[in-house]
C-alpha cells in the first residue's frame, strides 16, 4: 500500500515549525506506524535529506514513549492503543496522513515529533511514590487488599505516562495523568501515609508546570492508549479537597 | 494551607467554586421557574407572591446580594480558567483535532456563559429595575383581602405579547439549558461525587432537567403570544391614555394590542 505523509517539521521549540509532504510507498500493510516512519527515514537518509525525528521505546505499547497526533488523534485511529501498536491496515491505500507532535505549552517541541514530556517527570518526583524500607522482598499477601480495590488500582496503574491525555485535552490539562498516578496509590494501603501530601504536591507540580484547567470533556479517557477512566479525575478532586480541609485543621507541633 | 489559596489559585479549587456557584445557580433557576410559573394561575397568586417577596426587607437583600456574590463569582473564575486554558494550549494547535467524546454543550460553555450573561443583566433591568418601562408606572391592582400591590401578573403578560422580547426570552433560556446540561452533570465531578456507578445515569438526569427547564420557561411566553394568558385586570385595560398605534410607550402600545384582542 501507499500512503501520502503530512509530516510537522521542526528543528527546535525555538523555531517555527511547518508541515512538509512525503510519500511512503510499498507498504506492507501489517507493518507498524513506527516501522512506515522507519521505511521514510531510510529513504531519507539515503536521499540526504534530514530524517523526521520520532520518539520511540519500547514499541510493545508499554513504555509510553511514543507520541504522535495522527490524523487529529493522539495515537492514531484506534481506540485504546499507542502509536507503536497502530498498524498501516488500518488505513487506506492511498490515504493523507497528518502526523503532529503533542503540543502544549508544559510540553516544548524538542525536534519535529518529538516533545519534552519532562514536566510529568517533575509531578511524579513531587508525589508519585510511597516510602517503605528497603531489604528483602514481603511476603506475598501480608497486606490483605480486596480484589476490587487491587482491580482498581491496577487499572490507574496501567497510565504509561505518554501525554496522550494532555495532547487530547483542548486546555492542555494533566489531571488524567496526575488523577491514574496519584490514584493508584492513594487507593492502596501501602500509599495512605503520604496521601494528603501526595495529592497536594502533585497538583501543586502540575499548576506550576503551565498544564490547563478539566471541564470535564474526558477527551483525555477516549484517547488514552490504556483507556484509563476519567473516574480517577473526579476521584484526585475528591482526594484533593479532603486533603486540603484536612491540613486546615491539622494540629501542628510547637 | 489557607483555603482561600487553595479555592482561588489552584486548579481543582477554582473548579470546585465553579461547580458550587453552578449549584447555587442551578437551584436558583429552577425555584425562580417554579415561582414564575404561577402566571398559569389566577393573576391573585403570582401578585401576591411577588408582594410576599418584595416584602421581605433585609432578608431579600440578603439573598440578592448571596446571588450577587455567587454570580461574581462564577464568572470572575470561569474568566481565569478560559485564559488559563488558552496559555496552557500555548496557542499552538492542530491541523485538525478530532473530538472523541465531548458534548456540544461542554464546547460551548465558554459562548454559552457570556450570552446568558448579558441576558441576566437584560431580565435585571426588564423586570427588576423595570427601566423597559420608561417612565410608565408599573400597573398596580388589588388583592382578594384588600392590599394594595404590584400587578406583577400585567406586567409579565405585556411585555412577552412583544414578539421580539418573547424571542430574546426564549433563545437565552435555550442557551441556559444547553450550558446547564453540561454544568448539572459536570459539576459533580469537580466535587469529586461523579463516579461510574453512576455517571451514565447523572448525565441523563442533566439532560431531561434542562429540557424541562427549557420547557418550562417557553411556556410561558408561548402561552401569552398565543393567548392563552391574558391581562386580567380591568383597570389596565381600560387606561384611558392608551390607543393602537400609540407610540408614547411600550406599555400602551402593548396594552392597545390587548384590548384589540378582546
Amino acid at each position: 500500500m501507499n500512503v501520502k505523509l503530512r509530516v510537522w517539521r521542526q528543528k527546535n521549540n525555538d523555531t517555527e515549525g511547518s508541515f512538509a509532504d512525503y510519500e511512503a510507498k510499498d507498504l506492507n500493510p501489517n507493518m507498524s506506524f513506527l516501522e512506515m516512519l522507519d521505511v521514510v527515514n531510510e529513504d531519507l537518509t539515503n536521499s540526504g535529506g534530514d530524517p523526521i525525528a520520532f520518539a520511540h521505546d519500547c514499541r510493545e505499547g508499554i513504555c509510553g514513549t511514543c507520541s504522535c497526533m495522527i490524523d487529529g488523534k493522539a495515537h492514531g485511529p484506534e481506540t485504546g492503543v499507542a502509536t507503536c501498536q497502530t498498524y498501516m491496515r488500518s488505513f487506506k491505500d492511498g490515504d493523507t496522513i497528518t502526523v503532529e507532535p503533542f503540543k502544549a505549552a508544559a510540553f516544548p517541541i524538542i525536534k519535529d515529533l518529538v516533545s519534552d514530556r519532562q514536566a510529568f517527570d517533575k509531578i511524579q518526583q513531587a508525589g508519585g511514590f510511597i516510602s517503605v524500607r528497603t531489604g528483602a522482598a514481603p511476603d506475598a499477601n501480608a497486606i490483605p487488599i480486596g480484589k476490587d480495590v487491587a482491580d482498581l488500582a491496577m487499572d490507574a496503574a496501567s497510565c504509561i505516562g505518554c501525554g496522550a491525555c494532555v495532547a487530547a485535552c483542548k486546555n492542555s490539562s494533566a489531571m488524567l495523568f496526575v488523577a491514574a498516578k496519584a490514584g493508584q496509590l492513594n487507593l492502596l494501603p501501602q500509599g495512605q501515609p503520604e496521601k494528603d501530601s501526595r495529592v497536594l504536591n502533585m497538583v501543586a507540580s502540575m499548576d506550576e508546570a503551565g498544564f490547563g484547567n478539566c471541564t470535564n470533556q474526558y477527551e483525555c479517557s477516549a484517547a488514552c492508549p490504556k483507556l484509563i477512566s476519567e473516574e480517577f479525575i473526579s476521584k484526585l478532586n475528591r482526594d484533593y479537597m479532603v486533603a486540603s480541609v484536612k491540613t486546615l485543621f491539622k494540629a501542628k507541633a510547637l | 494551607m489557607n483555603i482561600l489559596h487553595v479555592l482561588f489559585k489552584t486548579s481543582i479549587g477554582k473548579k470546585v467554586v465553579m461547580a458550587v456557584t453552578g449549584l447555587i445557580l442551578v437551584g436558583f433557576v429552577i425555584g425562580h421557574l417554579v415561582g414564575n410559573l404561577q402566571i398559569f394561575l389566577p393573576p391573585d397568586k403570582i401578585n401576591a407572591y411577588a408582594h410576599f417577596l418584595q416584602g421581605l426587607g433585609g432578608a431579600l437583600w440578603i439573598v440578592r446580594l448571596v446571588l450577587l456574590v455567587t454570580l461574581v463569582l462564577h464568572v470572575y473564575v470561569s474568566i481565569q480558567l478560559v485564559l488559563e486554558n488558552r496559555a496552557a494550549r500555548g496557542g499552538e494547535f492542530y491541523a485538525d483535532q478530532k473530538t472523541l467524546k465531548a458534548s456540544y454543550a461542554s464546547r460551548t460553555m465558554k459562548y454559552s456563559g457570556p450570552i446568558v450573561f448579558f441576558f441576566i443583566l437584560y431580565h435585571l433591568l426588564h423586570f427588576t429595575v423595570r427601566a423597559d418601562f420608561a417612565g410608565a408606572v408599573v400597573p398596580e391592582t388589588t388583592l382578594a383581602d384588600g392590599t394594595h400591590v404590584h400587578d406583577i401578573h400585567s406586567m409579565m403578560v405585556l411585555a412577552f405579547q412583544n414578539i421580539w422580547v418573547s424571542l430574546a426570552y426564549i433563545v437565552s433560556i435555550g442557551l441556559l439549558s444547553l450550558h446547564l446540561s453540561h454544568g448539572f452533570s459536570s459539576l459533580f465531578q469537580s466535587i469529586g461525587l461523579r463516579t461510574r456507578a453512576w455517571s451514565d445515569f447523572l448525565s441523563k438526569v442533566a439532560v431531561v432537567v434542562s429540557i424541562l427547564y427549557f420547557l418550562g420557561n417557553v411556556a410561558i411566553p408561548v402561552g401569552v403570544l398565543s393567548g392563552a394568558v391574558k391581562v386580567q385586570n380591568p383597570d389596565v385595560k381600560l387606561a384611558p391614555t392608551c390607543a393602537a398605534g400609540c407610540e408614547i410607550c411600550p406599555l400602551a402600545t402593548a396594552l392597545a394590542a390587548n384590548q384589540s384582542e378582546n
